[in-house]
């Protein structure tokens, strides 16, 4: 239970993937100009997040290092996102219309996001995944992969969600041509970035 | 169809620079700019990637078929982006350790696909290997720029050399990359703004003369 939390305070929280490990900022910046919008990358990156700990973790261990073909991970990866992702969106068109229109076009989008392909690689690397999640290397297992995928995926949905918000409000106000977009969007990160800082420092 | 060397170079490195005008691979540029370093270890790392990607790319535009051309280019990709790690771990295993995970993030890092999907896959060899070659030294520069900033205020240094003793610590957190990046993208703008407008007025004043120099001669005769 003690860990089960552990896993869940270090990935929302601690090791946020989006402002302390910065994977994941093009959508970021780029879908949260809406709360609705927001909402429905984080739902859809943190479904394809977890499915892909699921799937890759398993593959490298019992395929690629028994083989000894350890190397070939990069390309292996981005081929099961890119595979997963395009199944996913056609088992979600074809069974839940529902689910489909809330993060459908959202989907495509998802291939190239690192904070998917880094997922992938952080939860292969055993001493990092475990010093970040309080466990010994040894330990690591397909279960601590799921679970730290799923809340990576919760984290960046957070992060995305306030972003939103912030955008929102700062819309409303009159700010110099050159700082409008990127420049006044990066300097709202950074605030959220000193909020979870205060997470490192406990 | 002769390649425009001044012209690649002058949109890899300012007027389409990667960092600060397209905004592009924004992962690593926050993540490394801790250490101005770092910054040019990456660029390097993406320079190769790029050069090899864009040639390799622009080789078979005639082969690949247009519906599988995303796949194809992200094969071709991370090919290279192993063959870097694999050189890295033998040659530089402590370089290795610096980049980490992004390393392996640059197969999903925007500005090499995109300079394959606008550049390399419509042009010939030699443009496609120098465009690679600039925009990855726009790259570079941007990095390298964000870091010795970072590296300055956070830590009192520049390019490891201690400097002084006053350090803002803000600088070398999560928070001061945000920050110092957006600071930049603005001031970026801003001159190339004041830089446009002086042109303007060059070209304008010039249009004047030329039109009273013909007014003049219509004068005379």
């Amino acid at each position: 239970m003690a860990q089960f939390l552990m896993i869940i305070v270090s990935a929302v929280f601690i090791n946020n993937f989006v402002v302390v490990q910065f994977l994941g900022i093009c959508p970021f910046l780029g879908v949260s100009k809406t709360t609705k919008s927001a909402f429905g990358m984080g739902l859809a990156v943190t479904f394809v997040m977890t499915l892909t700990c699921l799937i890759t973790y398993p593959i490298y261990t019992y395929i690629l290092v028994p083989l000894k073909i350890e190397f070939l991970e990069i390309i292996v990866f981005i081929f099961i996102i890119a595979a997963l992702v395009q199944m996913i969106e056609m088992a979600l068109k074809k069974f839940s219309p529902t689910l489909y229109r809330a993060m459908g076009i959202y989907l495509p989008l998802i291939t190239t996001n690192c904070a998917v392909l880094g997922v992938a690689e952080l939860v292969i690397d055993k001493a990092q995944i475990a010093s970040l999640i309080g466990i010994a290397p040894s330990a690591m297992n397909i279960g601590f992969a799921v679970l730290y995928g799923l809340f990576a995926g919760v984290g960046f949905t957070l992060a995305i969600v306030l972003m939103s918000g912030l955008r929102g409000k700062i819309q409303r106000l009159p700010i110099n041509k050159h700082l409008k977009g990127f420049p006044i969007a990066m300097i709202a990160a950074c605030f959220i970035a000193m909020a979870f800082n205060v997470f490192a420092l406990i | 169809m002769k390649t425009n060397v001044k012209k690649i170079a002058m949109d890899g490195v300012i007027t389409q620079n990667p960092t600060f005008k397209l905004v592009l691979g924004t992962c690593p540029t926050l993540a490394l700019t801790t250490a101005a370093m770092n910054g040019i270890y990456m660029g390097m790392a993406v320079i190769f990637v790029l050069i090899c990607s864009n040639v390799l790319i622009s080789l078979l535009r005639k082969i690949i078929p247009n519906q599988v051309r995303i796949p194809a280019f992200v094969l071709i990709i991370a090919t290279f982006v192993t063959v870097v790690r694999l050189l890295l771990d033998y040659f530089l295993p402590d370089l290795n350790d610096v980049l980490g995970l992004y390393l392996p993030l640059i197969v999903v890092n925007c500005i090499i696909l995109a300079r394959a999907e606008s550049f390399a896959s419509k042009n010939t060899v030699l443009a496609s290997a120098l465009d690679g070659l600039f925009t990855g030294i726009g790259f570079m520069i941007g990095l390298t720029v964000l870091g010795l900033v970072r590296e300055i205020l956070g830590q009192g240094a520049a390019f490891g050399l201690k400097l002084w003793s006053f350090k803002i610590e803000f600088f070398s957190s999560p928070a001061g990359a945000f920050f110092t990046y957006g600071v930049f993208i603005a001031l970026f703008s801003f001159i190339s703004s004041l830089i446009e407008k002086k042109r303007k007025l060059k070209l304008y004043a010039k249009l004047i003369e030329s039109k009273q120099q013909n007014n003049t001669e219509t004068e005379c005769e």
